[in-house]
Order: C-alpha cells, then sequence, then structure tokens
C-alpha cells in the first residue's frame, strides 16, 4: 500500500477526467493514511489499572470500521465533488445563500426580532427552549459585544472571556458581601470590565496582529487563573454561590407576599422568572445591538472601521489611534460585563470553569463565523452554533469533537462567514460622473 | 545557593521541552503566517503515542532500555508527524489564500478536534507510567543535606534537545529542504516560479514541527511520568509564549523564549508561589512585549502602505 501512496503524491488528477481508477486510489490513500493515524489511537486502549499500573486492550474491530469509514467517505466525498463539477460546491452555493440573505435580509432581522419577542408567549411551558433561548441571547450580546472589538476595530481579541469573567464576579461579590440589587450592579459591572478593558487596551496599543491575539489570549488565562487562585476573594475553584436573583426593579419574583405574582393576584409559577429572565437579557442584547449601531454613526464608529481597513492610513489621516483602540476594547468589555452580571444571576452560582479559553473561542467563532461586522450575522450564527451544540447534547463525549470538526468544515465552506459583510458603512454610492476638465485641473 | 543551581538544572530541563514545541509554532508561522493553535495538542497526540508504543513493546517482552526508548522516539515521531501534515492538509492547505482569521480559527477547531479525540479515544483519566530512566548524578553536597541533583532524564532530555536543534539547524541552513522553506517563507509566489514546490515545502514544515513535539512529547512523559488529554492546551500556550518572547519566526528565538519561560516558570514556583507560575510567565510576556513588540530576536516589522 506504501506504493500506491508515493505513486499518488505524484498524481495530479486533471481537470475533466473523473476515472474511477483515481477515486479509487485516493481512497485507498485516504484509508492507509487512517489506518496508521488511528493504529495505537484507536486500535489500542489504555488505562490505569486497579494497582495503577497502566494496562491496555485491542480495540482493532473499531480499528477497522473506522479505517473503513474513511474509505467509503473518501469516494462518496471525490464522486460529490465530482458531480458539483469543476467549481465546487464552496463557489456555487455561497453567491445564492448571499443573493437570498441580502434580499431578504431587510426582512429577516424584523421577523426574527419579533419571533424572539413572541418566544415566551409561543413555548410558555416549555422550559427548555426557554432556557436555550436565553443562552443563545446570552451569546447573541457576547458576540455583538466582541463583534465592536474584532469586527469593526479589527482588534484580535482571544481573552474576551475576561470580561465575561470580571462582569460575573463583580456582579456575585458585589450582590454577596454588600447586597446591592442587580440594577446596581449592572452598571458597575459594566463599568469594571471595561476598566479592565482599558487596562488590556494600554499594553497592547503597539502591537498588532497574532502577538495582539497572544497577548488577549494571556490576559484571559491571567484573569482565570487568578479567580482560582485568589481563593480568600472569589472562593477559589468552588465558585460563589448563593448569587441575589434579579428582581423587577425591587420586587422579586418569588412566592413570598411581597412578590410579583402576589402584587398581581396571579398564581406563582417558577416560569414567571425565567420569562423575566428571557426579556432581561433580550432588552441587554438589543441595547448592545442598539449602541453598536448607533457608535457606527459616529465619528469613533468610522474611526473604528478606519482602523480596521488600514492603520497606516488611518493615523495619517489625524485620527488618534490610541483612544480609538482602547475605546473599542472598553465598549466590548463593558457588554462582556453586563452578560457576565446576567450569567451570574441567572445562574446563582459561578465558578471558573465556565470562564475558559473554550468560551472566547466559541464567543470568536460566532463573531467569524457571523461575517465579522454583521450584527444580523453574528445573530444568525449564534443561534446555529449554540441551536446545534444543544442538538448534539445527546452525543456527550462526542460534543466537542463535533463541534471541532464543524467549526474546521465551517471556515472551509465559509472563510468569510455566514454574511460575508466587510464593506465599510461609509462609501460612495455611485461612482459620480464628472466632466474631464475637473480631472485634469485635479479637482476630480 | 545549591538550591537556586537545582532550581537552573530544572528550569533548564522545562524550557528545552518547550523550545521544542515552540520551534514548531515558530515555523509555521514564519510560512504560512498562521497560529498552528493545534500544535499544543500535536504534542499531547505525541505524548499519547510514545505511551501507548513503550506499553506494547514492555508487553512483548523487550526490556532493553536504549531501544525501547529508541523505538519509541522513532514509532512517536512517524505518527505524530502524520497527525501533522493530515491537519494541514484537512484544515489549513483549503484556506492558505483566504482571510486571515479563517486558518486561525480552522485551527482552534482542529485543537479541539484532536483534545476530545484522544479524550473520545483514551479516556478521561491521566494515565500514570513508572519511571523508565532512574538514577543521576549528586553535582554538589550541601551544607544543610540539601544536594544539587541532576538526574540521568534531565540529562537525556537536555542532550535530545540540543542535537535535535544542530540537525535542525543544519536542515534549514544547508540543505535543499531548508533552502525551500526559506524561499517560501521570504515569498510563496516566487518561489513557485522559481520550482519550488510550495506545497509539498509547507507540509514538510508541518511534518517536521509534529516531529518535534512528538519528542517533546516524550520527553514530557519521561520526564513527569504521565500524560493526560488536557496537557496539549497549557503546553502549547505556553510554547507559543516562547516562540512569541522569543520573536515569532525566529528558530533561534523560540529556543531561547523556551529557556526563558521554562526558568521563569521553575523560579517563580521556587521563590514565590506555585500557583502563580503561570501568571507570572503570561506577565513577562505581556511586559517584554511592551518594550520590545517583536520579541527578544524578531526582527521589525516593515509597515508597508
Amino acid at each position: 500500500m506504501s506504493g500506491v501512496s508515493g505513486s499518488t503524491s505524484e498524481h495530479k488528477p486533471a481537470a475533466g477526467a473523473p476515472g474511477f481508477a483515481s477515486i479509487l486510489q485516493k481512497a485507498f490513500v485516504s484509508a492507509f493514511v487512517a489506518l496508521v493515524l488511528f493504529s495505537l489511537m484507536i486500535g489500542i486502549r489504555t488505562e490505569a489499572g486497579p494497582t495503577g499500573q497502566l494496562i491496555y486492550w485491542t480495540r482493532f474491530g473499531e480499528l477497522a470500521s473506522l479505517v473503513a469509514a474513511v474509505f467509503v467517505g473518501s469516494i462518496a466525498f471525490e464522486l460529490i465533488r465530482r458531480w458539483l463539477g469543476p467549481i465546487g460546491a464552496a463557489n456555487i452555493i455561497p453567491p445564492f445563500v448571499q443573493g437570498r440573505l441580502s434580499g431578504a435580509g431587510r426582512l429577516i432581522a424584523p421577523a426574527l426580532l419579533i419571533f424572539t419577542f413572541l418566544v415566551p408567549v409561543i413555548f410558555y411551558n416549555q422550559r427548555y427552549i426557554l432556557d436555550l433561548g436565553i443562552l443563545v441571547l446570552t451569546y447573541v450580546m457576547l458576540g455583538w459585544g466582541l463583534n465592536v472589538v474584532v469586527g469593526l476595530a479589527g482588534l484580535l481579541d482571544l481573552g474576551y472571556v475576561a470580561f465575561y469573567a470580571v462582569g460575573a464576579y463583580s456582579y456575585a461579590l458585589l450582590a454577596t458581601t454588600f447586597g446591592l440589587s442587580f440594577w446596581v450592579c449592572l452598571p458597575l459591572a459594566g463599568i469594571l470590565a471595561s476598566l479592565w478593558g482599558v487596562m488590556l487596551g494600554f499594553p497592547v496599543l503597539r502591537l498588532r496582529g497574532d502577538y495582539l491575539a497572544i497577548v488577549t489570549l494571556a490576559f484571559g488565562e491571567i484573569i482565570r487563573l487568578v479567580i482560582i487562585n485568589w481563593q480568600s476573594l472569589t472562593g477559589g475553584p468552588n465558585g460563589i454561590s448563593g448569587i441575589p436573583r434579579p428582581t423587577l426593579f425591587g420586587i422579586p419574583l418569588t412566592p413570598a407576599d411581597d412578590g410579583l405574582a402576589a402584587l398581581l393576584g396571579i398564581e406563582f409559577s417558577p416560569t414567571h422568572r425565567i420569562v423575566f429572565l428571557f426579556y432581561l437579557i433580550l432588552a441587554l442584547a438589543l441595547l448592545t445591538n442598539w449602541v453598536t449601531i448607533r457608535l457606527r454613526r459616529l465619528p469613533i464608529g468610522r474611526a473604528w472601521e478606519a482602523l480596521r481597513e488600514d492603520e497606516v492610513a488611518c493615523r495619517a489621516l489625524g485620527i488618534n489611534t490610541t483612544t480609538t483602540k482602547l475605546t473599542a476594547f472598553a465598549t466590548g468589555a463593558m457588554f462582556g460585563g453586563f452578560a457576565g452580571a446576567f450569567f451570574a444571576t441567572r445562574q446563582g452560582f459561578i465558578s471558573p470553569e465556565s470562564f475558559t479559553f473554550q468560551e472566547s473561542a466559541l464567543v470568536l467563532a460566532i463573531v467569524v463565523l457571523g461575517g465579522m461586522g454583521s450584527q444580523l450575522g453574528v445573530a444568525l450564527s449564534a443561534l446555529a452554533m449554540i441551536g446545534g451544540f444543544e442538538l448534539f447534547r445527546g452525543l456527550d463525549q462526542y460534543r466537542m469533537l463535533v463541534f471541532g470538526m464543524a467549526m474546521v468544515l465551517l471556515m472551509i465552506w465559509r472563510p468569510r462567514g455566514l454574511i460575508g459583510h466587510r464593506a465599510p458603512t461609509v462609501f460612495l454610492k455611485k461612482a459620480k460622473a464628472i466632466s474631464s476638465d475637473l480631472v485634469k485641473e485635479g479637482q476630480g | 545557593m545549591d538550591y537556586l543551581a537545582q532550581q537552573l538544572i530544572n528550569g533548564l530541563v522545562l524550557g528545552s521541552i518547550y523550545g521544542l514545541i515552540a520551534i514548531g509554532y515558530t515555523m509555521v508561522y514564519g510560512i504560512v503566517g498562521m497560529i498552528n493553535f493545534a500544535h499544543g495538542d500535536i504534542f499531547m497526540i505525541g505524548g499519547f503515542i510514545a505511551l501507548i508504543t513503550f506499553l506494547v513493546l514492555v508487553s512483548f517482552g523487550l526490556t532493553a532500555v536504549p531501544v525501547v526508548l529508541l523505538i519509541v522516539l522513532l514509532v512517536s515521531m512517524a505518527i505524530t508527524a502524520l497527525y501533522g501534515w493530515t491537519v494541514e492538509r484537512i484544515a489549513y492547505r483549503p484556506l492558505r489564500h483566504s482571510f486571515k482569521l479563517a486558518p486561525m480559527l480552522s485551527a482552534i477547531g482542529m485543537s479541539f478536534v484532536l483534545t476530545n479525540y484522544s479524550q473520545v479515544a483514551q479516556g478521561a483519566r491521566v494515565k500514570p507510567v513508572p519511571p523508565i530512566i532512574t538514577g543521576g548524578y549528586t553535582l554538589h553536597e550541601g551544607s544543610r543535606g540539601f544536594a544539587v541533583q541532576l538526574s540521568n532524564i534531565q540529562i537525556i532530555v537536555v542532550i535530545t534537545t540540543v542535537v535535535l536543534l544542530l540537525l535542525f539547524t543544519w536542515l534549514v541552513a544547508r540543505t535543499r529542504l531548508g533552502r525551500d522553506m526559506r524561499a517560501c517563507e521570504q515569498d510563496q509566489t516566487m518561489a513557485a516560479l522559481l520550482g519550488v514546490d510550495v506545497d509539498r515545502t509547507i507540509s514538510m514544515t508541518f511534518v517536521i514541527g509534529a516531529a518535534l513535539a512528538a519528542v517533546a512529547g516524550m520527553m514530557y512523559l519521561l520526564y513527569y511520568g504521565l500524560v493526560d488529554f488536557f496537557m496539549g492546551f497549557v503546553a502549547g500556550i505556553k510554547a507559543f509564549t516562547a516562540a512569541v518572547l522569543g520573536g515569532i519566526g525566529s528558530l533561534p528565538g523560540a529556543m531561547l523564549g523556551g529557556l526563558a519561560i521554562g526558568l521563569i516558570e521553575t523560579l517563580w514556583s521556587a521563590y514565590f508561589s506555585v500557583e502563580y507560575k503561570d501568571v507570572a510567565a503570561f506577565s513577562i510576556l505581556i511586559v517584554v512585549l511592551i518594550f520590545m513588540p517583536t520579541g527578544l530576536l524578531g526582527r521589525p516589522e516593515v509597515e508597508k502602505v
């Protein structure tokens, strides 16, 4: 079989020469590669035995079926690719989807919004869907927040979860220590998070690209490690429990006499709180969206987009890149902080487990998949990612595996996201027809 | 003083392991210009394959330690290199000329895939191995009963690293492949015009990086005596930190950065607190980058308008 692999390395399939032999050959190579890859990792299973000594047993059946699956899958993949033609799937579908999306885009957003408003009404009795809706909206909000930093200002942030954590811990600590209410803590959490955003922003002002990415990643890890190790303040790995639930401006959502249900004279139901949380996060997310849209129209928003497109040109035009970057970090962090405070009040319990790098990667994936800068795209991709993630809940330990594969495949399929929207919001609508004498004078 | 000497030795050994992983990051970054987030997991896979090969060999009754180690080294390098090749082929090559964030996210996805693949394939529990290489030397008897120890395994780790580094430097500086790699680093289009097979060169870069990571994985297994599916993440971040610290794209820089991170971590654990050793490493990264935005040995980036 090694001979086969040797000959294919020089073999370049000529376009338009289908030939089943070459498909078979490719499949054999793939299967052989799979056999080597999986031989030890799948074929042999190790485990610490009862005495602490490592033992192993073989699983050649699984190995064989996996290799066979790769073989069949490779043939199927090749056939589908040839069937779709030389251009390939990646080039045929996107313009169609994009055309549809941009055409119906004006309708999708309001429709989605109305549907979201109606979710608690339609699914009132289905607690699971409401919880899922809250989760999706939390990630929509995080996505929109990160979108300010990554999508608008073009600053790659791999540690966004740090601000989420700062927001969550700010609310948890302020509420449990000083007994402050959610509505007092919410702005405080936002302010604290944006303060941390500025603190992160200062050292990375001179950095760009991947250096920025690694510093933000390091920052996220530092915050998480400090939370784990500063046991006297944060409770360490045990986290903080008993975080107060939110109130409707002072009216608790409990079965007590002064609770909302008693005041309104209706029967108490725990669903009230879920519905309240749903509308709360919806309001917060819409606030994020509204602020972002408004900021985009302001000079600072224009400056962010200019910074994303070309930093040197930006500086040459007299834009203060320092303040531009810092405001982007601060604004993004603030929304992260809001989302964190909401997360804490919703869960009632937080621990460092919730603020790992995986979360940052997930939010970044939502933003990039949503098309970097497109608000609707971020919302749709959050729905797709979190919803899809929930669909695979039954798969248990295979869930992250499937999630990772989906991330890779989606990136290959749509590298620029579902809605490839990167055009600056300001541009000349039409090429103006100007008379040539103006051009000659250099006024065109 | 003895204590310091001991910590320096420990730091050097840890730094060598980080350096070996960091070379993979820096090489890929130099040629393709992307952060290969899956590289830490490649290191973890290397550790696992070394462990499994070792178990199988021992159960077949092979007990001559040098022979076993050599076979384990070669098998783990070969299979892990194939992992590196496959990852590049599946996840990065289709995105070669795509926009900048796409390959990075694809790499993060691939890292999730590899982490969870080994969790599913080998279980979530830590896999301990009995010490394979034992013995050592006492360098200096201290006054209060503290002796500076240099174990055989430490010697092996450092010697392996040095040999591999020499081999690798020779490969980059003297061979055809190394010349192709340097050409691709400078200008891929021009290299292709001059007859360099860019795809093959990039694949080879991933293969070599993965093979070095496999060595690091095996050294880690021998030195700490355990592997688990999650070890790739932290080691990967640290090694990437090392690569950035040394100046990403620079090979001696990666090794230097690795040693620096290893020493900082060990000394911090020895004199301050073990809990905050990672915080110290990352903080120093941030501080260094503030004052030297391109790392210790990096070339200043030329801004093109």
